[in-house]
């Protein structure tokens, strides 16, 4: 699984969501080699995990599913998963990456038939559904994951219910011996698709997403929305199973704040157009939702979509960053604030308030080398003219998952002059 | 231009807002203002006064000097700083507030007979004086600020509080004759008067002691 062959000519591409995986195709479908290191046990990142995308409203299952079969069809990908790059040495057309592959204790062998999840009693959070409920011990980590291979949380390793999935697997994938490996990979560039995570809604403290349970993420919604979520695509909220017809979207949650993020996330304003749809699909006419915001931010095209919600009599719009949220003896959850049309001060009651929640690139546990250049939000800049490191996707910016795409097409061309560099020097 | 063109250029030409920039301490931050209103929406005063710091911040831009400069908003501050913690753009809200504050009363339009503005003034002349605070002149002037029997009305009804402060070594009834004092008043006066002349020269200001114009 792990005997990877790479040489100067080959990219190595960091981050196995739909960054990576378009840098890693592109450049692969140009006859390059290209080894593709993704730190959970599946591709996809947090593409695979939303419901719907704006501002055609289809399913990102769609988009995955081809990028996951052009990579199927592909000899010249080589994925590792549960592997991270630990450390990095070299120059352009030159680099030695040092990668950690953590055990998954399960092999090549398994069908995903999922006898183990059945065997195994031991429960972990799902951070698949960010943690809003619980997944068993043996899991696959959601429908489309590739590899279609099960994962035997190491939490369980050592104890009865181990066994227990061993002895409940007919084709002998269990593997209990797995242990972590370090290999090194040779590359003549790397692209760095390390992707983004969510701002940490808690350090909001006047939104109170820590002390109430009818506070959400945006990302946390498009799982009670999904189908395969924690709900089965009910939108019920989270104190107490009560159905959610009266939703809050609090835009710039963490972003364009001095105090949290200083970046715009640009993401968040389409995303919460995005999801009163949601709110309508669920409950038609019951349906209410109100979108407190600075302004909304649906650039170009996207326009389009912001004039055909504006027009949906269940969704309101009020111009104001909120100030203060509180909870009610009934789990409502009360938003405070004032607005700037008109300055009419308000405490609105609505069933659960959904955070619009920044986006923060994540590059937590690498390290980073010093030839990479971060802005002041820690998004990669273009690196210097001799490097052979380049940014793809949110690792870069702020961005939707189109403009990531755009960006990983853009970051796998410049790598792969590099390559062809490299090979005529070579030659 | 067309007449309707050059009126309308008139009516939104503004002064104030530069105005604001150069007399007011922290005064050049005012333009940075987004409107989100969470300033507004986190001050504990927010319902009980006119103008909240979002407003005051449009005001000013619209140019509406009189109503800004006449306002008791920036008097009813209590310096909380909950609007300062939690502006996205870190504006310094309550410093601003306070210097619109003071810069009205340095121009005399600040509101009359409003209570934190007089307590201010009192307390100020009170304590440089002498460098110390003397609270029993100080209490004194503030009970009867609104009249001789309303004064005696306030001290009666905190006379309990006064017997014993008295008993605690808190309050010298002496004070009302010898007031006690800094080691070098001249020292401090000079430093005030200097300070003074600071300002002045920055913010272009004839020199004139805080306290004292109204």
């Amino acid at each position: 699984m792990t005997e990877v062959v790479a040489t100067n000519q080959t990219i190595l591409v960091v981050g196995g969501g739909i960054s990576g995986m378009t840098a890693a195709l592109e450049a692969a479908e140009c006859g390059k080699q290209v080894v593709l290191v993704e730190k959970s046990p599946t591709l996809g990142g947090r593409t695979a995990l939303l419901y719907r995308y704006f501002p055609k409203l289809c399913h990102p299952i769609c988009g995955l599913e081809i990028n996951l079969r052009r990579i199927k069809a592909n000899r010249n990908i080589r994925v590792l998963t549960l592997a991270e790059v630990s450390a990095i040495s070299g120059k352009r057309g030159d680099y030695s990456a040092t990668v950690k592959i953590a055990p998954r204790y399960v092999n090549e062998n398994c069908t995903a038939c999922g006898d183990c999840a059945g065997a195994v009693a031991a429960e972990v959070p799902n951070p698949y559904n960010y943690g809003l409920d619980k997944m068993k011990a043996a899991y696959l980590p959601h429908a489309m994951a590739y590899p279609q291979r099960y994962v035997l949380d190491a939490s369980v390793i050592g104890t009865a219910d181990a066994d227990k999935a061993k002895a409940a697997c007919k084709y002998g994938a269990i593997d209990l011996e797995m242990r972590e490996e370090t290999i090194t990979i040779k590359a003549g560039a790397v692209i760095w698709a390390t992707g983004w995570q969510p701002y940490d809604a808690a350090k909001i403290q006047p939104y109170g997403y820590d002390r109430f349970a009818n506070v959400i993420t945006s990302l946390e919604f498009e799982r009670l929305a999904d189908p395969h979520g924690p709900t089965g695509g009910k939108i019920l909220r989270p104190s107490d199973g009560k159905e959610a017809k009266n939703i809050a979207f609090i835009q710039c949650a963490g972003s364009r704040d001095e105090n949290h993020l200083r970046h715009c996330s640009r993401i968040c304003c389409m995303a919460s157009l995005k999801q009163t749809q949601y709110v309508k699909e669920a409950w038609g006419e019951a349906a209410k939702s109100t979108v407190y915001y600075i302004d909304i931010r649906a650039i170009d095209r996207f326009e389009d979509f912001y004039q055909k919600v504006q027009r949906d009599p269940s969704v309101s719009f009020l111009k104001s960053k909120v100030a203060k949220v509180t909870q009610d003896k009934s789990g409502d959850v009360i938003l405070h604030g004032v607005d700037t049309e008109g300055y009419h001060r308000y405490a609105n009651a609505h069933d659960m308030a959904v955070l619009a929640i920044g986006m923060q690139p994540s590059v937590a546990g690498v390290d980073i080398p010093a030839e990479i250049v971060a802005d002041s939000s820690g998004f990669i800049e273009s690196s210097a003219a001799e490097s052979g490191f380049f940014g793809a996707g949110c690792a870069t910016n702020a961005l939707d998952v189109n403009r990531a795409v755009q960006s990983s097409t853009a970051a796998a061309l410049r790598a792969i002059q590099v390559i062809n560099k490299v090979a005529r020097a070579e030659a | 231009m067309g007449d309707l063109n050059t009126q309308m250029l008139d009516k939104y030409r503004n002064n104030f807002l530069r105005e604001v920039e150069e007399k007011v301490d922290d005064g050049d931050w005012v333009k940075m203002c987004m409107q989100c209103g969470v300033c507004a929406g986190s001050c504990t005063f927010g319902p009980d006064w006119e103008h909240t710091p979002q407003k005051i911040f449009m005001m000013i831009r619209a140019g509406k000097r009189e109503e800004v400069l006449t306002s008791h908003s920036m008097w009813l501050c209590t310096s909380c700083y909950n609007c300062m913690v939690r502006c996205p753009r870190k504006l310094p809200i309550t410093h601003i507030m306070h210097g619109l504050a003071s810069y009205a009363h340095r121009l005399g339009l600040a509101p009359k007979n409003q209570p934190t503005r007089d307590f201010s003034m009192i307390f100020w002349e009170n304590c440089t004086k002498t460098g110390r605070v003397n609270e029993l002149k100080m209490t004194i002037s503030v009970y009867f600020r609104e009249g001789f029997v309303s004064g005696i009305k306030k001290m009666w009804t905190l006379r309990n509080i006064g017997r014993g402060l008295f008993f605690a070594k808190r309050l010298n009834p002496l004070e009302l004759f010898v007031s006690h004092g800094c080691k070098d008043k001249d020292g401090l006066r000079r430093a005030l008067k200097k300070a003074d002349e600071i300002e002045a020269r920055r913010r272009g200001y004839a020199v004139q002691p805080r306290g004292y114009s109204s």
